[in-house]
């Protein structure tokens, strides 16, 4: 399971770094999106997968009767979606914004504050 | 008030205070002095903070009562708690200068409320004694510092605020997939279990592997070499009350977490880790002065800046010596101090002589003497003359590089010390010295730029950290001795880890 | 697809028949998993979500005004009172002279070795998370909806 795992992580990271490397801002989201989302699975991986059971006490018991899942990486990769879901709905609105004032996408016409050829920059 | 309380005050009152500003935020009068009252009474809580941790070492809580390495640890060494004193001076000077220069609609969108989300999340990255709760600090920080940045919306905000906000992504993710890899590793994420069981990790080139995803994460987050290209690219575009928060506590804190986890976690490896941070520090250290250089405009010359201390920083680090610790310290302490305010002054620049560029503006010395002198405090601190708190941060690297016989570093620290003078010397000349390119008109009065009787507002912060950039030189001794003991507790942790195990059990 | 704020939405009396149905069953769901999270799987932040969902179905078939309408408060004024809540929950330990965020329980009736009705700060901290999630997405939600 670990390895197939690590085969999956790793290719969702080199596709999330192509995307990164685009010059479309947009892309360059996605690619975040897809790096967060192979993180998560990282997470998960490292954490010992050790199936779906959940990490509870049942009635009457004071320890868990069966092996469970690893309740500390769920915690870590909840809040890493959280986060990843707040930056995200932030980024698309900046970009929708960005995308508005500057009529583009592409990172290289976005040259605005600091202007090509110009060290003093803008006023 | 039992001292454990104090580590989550500063927190506390930080989001406490902006859920009021923001209850507050269609009265902007009473959201301002809301922020400014949170703000006092942050400093007054870190300063006893402080005070605590002078007299009596390390203290630590644990978050619900769950023992350490399965809780919440919150725990403040003395770099923890003068750091977080500082953020606190820093907290309180600045949102007094907001409230004469951040305009209305601003303040009604929610400025003072990101402002103390933004002091509560780098007082929480100083305190926390997690790696996933410095993680979760970071995006706090973050989140806070795009809104901040963005506030306002004018095309080179919004510019520059795409690549922050790119480049700072990567960052995070280099940082979680880093906490990923070192869990795995060792089963534990808090930072003084980690000290301990990195011991027993048999793979060392793994984790040297995790030690330069650190390295990466952090370094994109304190803007070293080559990793810095978004601080100038957004720096200069947002109002000056921001540019000033963040080149005063942004970059730190990715410079804290550098000393945080180079000094307790990653030692294991030293020769390589180190020198990768040497050579780091000293391409840092040039890269940024030569952009300075070529730069024009006030505060895209003062951003490059910020990365050429960087620099001295991390070369205090990578030295890994108490002195060089030390030094280290005390120069992040001046920095803040001295760079905020030339920050700050740049903003009554603009105001009373109608421009950030250098060609644009002069003749300030003679319509505004208190300024010039102001600013010559700030700016030949940071060039590093005695004897202004520059010199003997400088001074203490220095010394601390050619004992561990690192002459090539010493060299690039004193030559980009000598740039960096030539840089502040060109702002003299051209904003101060020089002629007004529009006649003695050109220049107009702070009283006549801010009607109203507010120029104290912003005249208040830099006379304040004027003040103290002096008594950080002249008191310069004591002050050495107490970054001293900050760095002895660095490289011998011994406390630190107790404080961690000691309480709550 | 012309945008809802310009009033000639297209709407689907499907989607609107069955929201008119669902939302309310999903607002009472996401309260259950939200209490539900004492003590099984479940709690503040998914049950915040299952909220959100259905404010975005109603959102959705009757547009973002109608939707605003319906939730009262302004989602960014819920979001800051639940973090509100939160911080209040925290600090109920430090009141009681023990860590911040410690879990304080106030049973009411029972005779000491069990029964009676439990009830702790831990709820009030659940119930801040569920208010953060629903002001927080909602204010992203709409701001979204109503821009493009």
């Amino acid at each position: 399971m670990a390895s197939l795992l690590a085969v999956l992580i790793g290719a969702m990271v080199a596709a999330a770094s192509y995307l990164l490397l685009s010059r479309n801002v947009v892309r360059f989201l996605f690619g975040f999106v897809l790096l967060g989302n192979a993180i998560n699975l990282a997470i998960l991986t490292v954490g010992r997968y050790r199936g779906p059971q959940p990490p509870l006490v049942p009635d009457g018991a004071a320890v868990p009767t069966a092996a469970v899942a690893n309740a500390l990486p769920q915690a870590l990769i909840l809040t890493a979606i959280v986060i990843g879901f707040g930056i995200l709905a932030f980024s698309v609105v900046l970009i929708y914004r960005a995308y508005e004032e500057l009529g583009t996408i592409n990172s290289d016409e976005m040259q605005v504050a600091e202007p090509a050829g110009v060290p003093g920059g803008p006023r | 008030m039992k001292p454990e309380l104090l580590l989550v005050a500063p927190l506390v009152i930080a989001f406490a205070t902006g859920i009021a500003t923001f209850l507050a935020r269609r009265r902007p009068r009473l959201a301002g002095a809301l922020s400014v009252g949170g703000a006092a009474l942050l400093l007054a809580a870190a300063l006893a903070l402080l005070a605590q941790v002078v007299a009596a070492g390390p203290i630590a809580t644990q978050a619900a009562n769950w023992p350490a390495p399965f809780g919440i640890t919150f725990v403040a060494d003395l770099l923890s708690a003068i750091m977080v004193a500082t953020t606190g001076v820093m907290a309180l000077v600045i949102a007094v200068y907001a409230l004469a220069e951040i305009p209305r609609p601003l303040e009604s969108a929610g400025f003072h409320t990101f402002y103390q989300i933004l002091i509560g999340g780098v007082c929480g990255a100083f305190l926390t004694g997690d790696l996933f709760n410095l993680y979760v600090w970071f995006e706090v920080n973050l989140m806070a510092s795009f809104a901040l940045l963005v506030l306002g919306g004018s095309r080179e905000q919004l510019d520059g605020g795409i690549k922050y906000v790119a480049i700072n992504l990567v960052a995070t993710a280099m940082f979680l997939v880093a906490v990923a890899v070192l869990y795995g590793l060792t089963g534990t994420l808090n930072m003084a279990d980690l000290h301990q069981s990195v011991g027993r990790v048999g793979d060392v080139g793994l984790l040297t592997v995790v030690a330069c995803l650190f390295l990466l994460g952090f370094g994109i987050k304190s803007a070293v070499f080559p990793l810095f290209f978004w601080l100038p690219a957004s720096y200069h575009t947002p109002p000056v009350t921001v540019s000033a928060l963040f080149a005063a506590l942004l970059t730190k804190v990715g410079v804290y977490a550098l000393i945080r986890v180079f000094t307790l976690i990653f030692t294991r490896d030293v020769a390589f880790t180190h020198t990768v941070l040497l050579v780091v520090a000293g391409l840092t250290m040039v890269t940024g002065v030569l952009g300075a250089v070529a730069q024009m405009q006030v505060r895209r010359l003062l951003a490059f800046h910020i990365i050429s201390q960087i620099g001295y920083m991390i070369m205090g680090l990578a030295l890994m010596t108490p002195l060089a610790l030390a030094g280290a310290i005390y120069f992040m302490l001046h920095n803040i101090l001295a760079k905020a305010n030339l920050f700050l002054i740049s903003g009554v620049m603009r105001r009373t002589a109608g421009s950030f560029d250098l060609g644009e503006i002069g003749g300030l010395w003679k319509a505004n003497p208190a300024l010039a002198l102001l600013f010559a405090v700030a700016a030949f601190s940071l060039a590093g003359m005695p004897p202004l708190s520059g010199f003997w941060g400088k001074l203490l690297l220095i010394k601390a590089g050619l004992d561990a016989e690192s002459y090539a570093i010493a060299a690039v620290a004193l030559t980009v010390g000598l740039l960096t003078l030539y840089s502040m010397v060109k702002i003299w000349n051209e904003g101060f010295w020089k002629p007004h390119p529009a006649g003695d008109g050109g220049v107009v009065t702070l009283a006549a730029a801010l009607p109203g009787g507010r120029v104290w507002l912003l005249m208040a912060p830099i006379v304040v950290l004027a003040g103290l950039t002096v008594a950080m030189g002249l008191f310069a001794g004591p002050v050495v001795r107490v970054m001293l003991t900050a760095a002895d507790q660095l490289l011998n942790s011994d406390a630190y880890v107790a404080a961690v195990f000691g309480s709550g059990r | 697809m012309t945008a809802p704020n310009q009033g000639t939405r297209p709407t689907s009396l499907i989607l609107s028949a069955a929201t008119r149905l669902i939302a309310g069953l999903m607002l009472m769901f996401s309260v259950f998993m939200l209490l539900r999270g004492h003590n099984a799987p479940g709690g503040g932040f998914v049950g915040g979500l299952i909220a959100v969902t259905a404010f975005a179905l109603y959102a959705k078939s009757r547009g973002t005004e109608e939707a605003r309408r319906t939730l009262g408060l302004p989602p960014e004024v819920i979001a800051v009172a639940g973090l509100g809540c939160a911080l209040g929950a925290g600090l109920v330990g430090p009141l009681l002279g023990r860590p911040f965020l410690t879990g304080q329980w106030l049973v009411i009736g029972g005779d000491g070795h069990g029964g009676g009705f439990a009830i702790s700060n831990i709820v009030l901290f659940d119930i801040g998370v569920y208010l953060v999630v629903v002001g927080a997405v909602l204010t992203v939600l709409f701001a979204l909806e109503e821009e493009v």
